[in-house]
């Protein structure tokens, strides 16, 4: 199912801009419009995500976060009748580059879901899935993946004894740190997540939001969240969406204390959504 | 209390549970009714009850053991009237094994203790009053001596020891010198025709035909020292008859034998009915050809089914675009599921068997056309073609089962895989086929179920009523596609309709039956307890 492309649109090289402390703009959307069939899910999104940095996308349900976020790995191609205009760029290259394979892309952008979605083998396989589908066979790789990806996704001392065991036997916690260490055991650079949360208990959550903040020293992170406390706790930069438009983009700080539109505001102080 | 709206309109409680229940009600009578009826009518033809003598008004006396009782056609339903089926055996004496008996003329109803019951190669059974056994060297023992009736067994057990070297001789044996023989003469007419030397298997034909002979040489002397003791018997109505021993199968005594002694004879003839080769037009005997023919064409049926439908359904389901098309194929495919089963007969008549068949004996066995008086291997039928009949006519159910059990893969799980940079082709293979296994695997049971209880097509494309050899076997290459073989389902419709004697084919009916469920339920439970295995790797799934 490949994404129409409208002929007009030119692909924009975007100038790298850095911010403050010198992070080039690692993924830059320009004039993004996107349609399912004849419905606009969104409307002239521009917006940079800055180098290992984690940016919240918040807004209320169908505004259009979750959309854009699936857009950075194109799982939107797996749905029928889609169409966008304008671009997305990683490190310089466009993501619709006909050059450029999906499957080459999905290994450069890892995705944590909203359910938990472990597969049915043993937590072992499912950590070294990417790699094996990489074309990976060599034990000694595989192994020192699992291990390391495992520590990163803070599971590693919880699941080390029984590796071998089936990942549907863990909590639903542990099973979406698993699906963390999943995706990044082939070390791609972005990571997208997709109310990682939502379905967890507060000390999962707790877990989760540690782990995006130790995650962030190596992957540049894009997090979809209904909530306004974790956006706050975990992002460096939020970007407020609403129907289908991006309202605001700016440093978390400012965004929860001082926004600049009477919309965010009022989404944040919750007079709606 | 009593201003509120009355509740008795909406009744309390959920009335439709009745009414739900009522369908399974029916259902369940009916499994359990059939399966009820098949049970006991099967099981009991390997029962030995007592078996009366009863004389009659008229005066005529008949030993036999009461096969049913039913009201008689034309009686009044206010005072019916009873008559009995007896099975009295002796075929060739009574003229039919099986006489009738208006209940108000029986006369006298009596135990005799000294009626023997016999099974015997050849006219049936038969029931009778031994008076003296005769053996081979002349000495006669009196029936009354205590020795009677052990000295009777000895003799038919030694009777059957020789059957069974005489079987091996003949169909083993010989049956190996004549497979080369055949092979032989095929190359040597080839070998003629091209002027090729033919001294090497001439000598070799010779050499077989020695063999050949001393087979037969050694296959007369074993048919020399079958015993030429005799049965000395008299049959109900007092005449005296010589049975020779070494026609009988099996004899029992029905009126003296204790429980465990009939529990004895009804394993005996359990095994004898799973084991052993059919005799007297499949009417008795065993079934086990037809156990094995049905076992190898299911399970080779479902090896054929398997993959095709499976591949089939992935493309419907995982590649090919939505559309009215795709639509119009699903519904071909549902709709194959409802055309009648001998359709598909034909179909594998015509295409599989005359041009598949044909196409290959053209291609890879002209010599043996040529040579062996247009013989077809593979143009005619057998098991491959009935095995690819009922693969194509079981195909939908897989191809739907799969379907199904594709499109419930969570939606997480694709993605998950996509996701981690899978194709999508390793996405089937490592993610979806996976988890789809269980539901795959009950297409295949629904479609074994299907297949093994299918007759109508097979008659047309290679089941035949006894098959000389058995479709797997010692001699290369072992599993024998181009045979044909024989089936459970089919022998029920050869039994039930096809036989001279119904009457004495009729228990057989139900025991055949009975035989065909349990294999239908054996191969099923091991689907199942595959498929309950695959499950138990998703439990605690939250999705």
């Amino acid at each position: 199912m490949p994404a129409t492309m409208n002929p007009t649109t030119s692909r924009i090289q975007v100038r790298p801009a850095t911010d403050k402390e010198g992070r080039k703009d690692y993924i830059s959307i320009r004039d993004f419009n996107f349609y399912y069939t004849e419905k606009k899910a969104l409307e002239s999104i521009s917006l940079d995500v800055p180098e290992r940095r984690v940016v919240a996308f918040i807004g209320p349900s169908g505004c259009g976060k979750s959309t854009l976020l699936r857009n950075l790995n194109r799982m939107n191609d797996l749905v029928d009748g889609i169409r966008h205009e304008g671009d997305i760029t990683i490190n310089g290259r466009s993501i619709y580059d006909p050059g450029l394979e999906v499957i080459s892309l999905r290994r450069r952008v890892g995705m944590v879901f909203q359910k938990s979605n472990p597969f049915p083998k043993s937590i072992y396989e499912n950590v070294v899935y990417a790699l094996r589908v990489m074309g990976v066979r060599d034990r000694a790789i595989l192994d020192e993946a699992c291990e390391t990806s495992l520590r990163k996704a803070a599971l590693w001392d919880e699941v080390k004894d029984r590796l071998q065991d089936s990942a549907l036997g863990l909590s639903g916690g542990q099973m979406q740190r698993l699906c963390i260490a999943r995706a990044i055991a082939n070390r791609p650079e972005i990571l997208l997540m997709d109310e990682p949360c939502s379905a967890l208990d507060p000390i999962a959550t707790g877990k989760i939001e540690e782990l995006i903040h130790e995650l962030k020293e190596q992957f540049t992170i894009v997090i979809v969240t209904h909530s306004m406390q974790q956006a706050a706790r975990v992002s460096d930069r939020t970007a407020f969406f609403y129907l289908g438009k991006l309202i605001e983009y700016d440093t978390t700080e400012k965004i929860f204390m001082n926004p600049s539109q009477a919309q965010t505001e009022a989404y944040i102080s919750g007079r709606f959504g | 209390m009593a201003n509120q709206p009355s509740d008795s309109a909406t009744p309390k409680g959920e009335p439709w549970v009745w009414f739900t229940s009522l369908g399974l009600i029916v259902g369940l009578a009916m499994v359990v009714g059939l399966l009820g009826l098949v049970l006991v009518n099967g099981f009991s033809v390997f029962w030995a009850p007592a078996v009366p003598t009863i004389k009659l008004a008229d005066g005529a006396t008949h030993i036999g053991q009461l096969a049913q009782r039913r009201i008689r056609p034309g009686s009044l339903a206010t005072e019916p009237r009873y008559e009995r089926q007896y099975q009295v055996g002796l075929r060739e004496v009574n003229g039919g094994s099986y006489i009738w008996v208006d209940e108000k003329k029986i006369a006298q109803e009596s135990v005799d203790p000294a009626v023997l019951g016999l099974e015997r190669m050849e006219n049936g059974p038969a029931f009778v009053v031994p008076v003296a056994l005769i053996d081979a060297k002349g000495v006669r023992l009196e029936a009354s001596a205590a020795s009677f009736f052990s000295a009777v067994q000895a003799e038919v057990g030694h009777a059957g020891e020789i059957r069974e070297q005489l079987t091996d001789i003949n169909r083993r044996q010989i049956g190996e010198v004549n497979a080369e023989m055949e092979t032989l003469r095929i190359a040597q007419r080839r070998a003629e025709d091209r002027r090729e030397p033919t001294q090497a298997i001439v000598d070799r034909l010779a050499k077989l035909d020695t063999r050949f002979a001393e087979l037969k040489a050694e296959a007369d002397e074993v048919t020399a020292t079958i015993s030429a003791a005799k049965l000395e018997v008299h049959d109900a109505s007092g005449r005296a008859l010589t049975l020779p021993v070494a026609s009988l199968v099996r004899a029992w005594e029905p009126n003296r034998m204790t429980f465990s002694q009939r529990v004895g004879l009804f394993f005996g003839r359990l095994r004898e009915f799973l084991m052993d080769e059919p005799r007297e037009a499949n009417t008795e005997g065993g079934l086990m050809p037809a156990i094995f023919g049905t076992l190898v064409m299911t399970v080779f049926m479902s090896l054929l089914v398997t993959p095709f439908g499976v591949i089939a359904a992935i493309y419907l389901r995982e590649y090919a675009k939505d559309g009215p098309v795709l639509r119009a194929v699903r519904i071909c495919v549902n709709n194959l599921a409802g055309v009648p089963s001998i359709v598909f007969g034909v179909f594998g008549l015509g295409f599989f068997v005359y041009v598949l068949g044909g196409s290959l004996d053209r291609l890879f066995f002209a010599d043996q056309l040529k040579y062996n008086n247009n013989t077809p291997v593979f143009g005619t039928g057998g098991l491959l073609w009935c095995s690819l009949t009922l693969a194509l006519m079981t195909l939908p159910v897989v191809i739907v089962a799969t379907e199904e059990a594709l499109s419930a893969v969570p939606r997480g799980m694709r993605e998950a895989s996509l996701a981690a940079g899978a194709s999508k082709w390793q996405t089937i293979r490592d993610i979806l086929l996976p988890a789809s296994a269980p539901g795959i695997l009950t297409g295949v049971i629904l479609a074994m179920a299907r297949g093994a209880g299918e007759v109508a097509p097979l008659m047309l494309v290679g089941v035949v009523k006894l098959a000389p050899t058995l479709p797997v076997d010692g001699l290369a290459p072992f599993l024998h596609l181009d045979r044909k073989f024989m089936h459970l389902g089919f022998h029920i419709f050869d039994l039930g309709f096809q036989s001279p004697d119904s009457d004495a084919a009729r228990p057989m009916v139900f025991a055949t039956t009975l035989l065909l469920i349990v294999l239908v339920v054996c191969l099923n439970l091991g689907a199942i307890t595959l498929r309950n295995r695959l499950r138990a790797r998703f439990k605690g799934a939250s999705f």
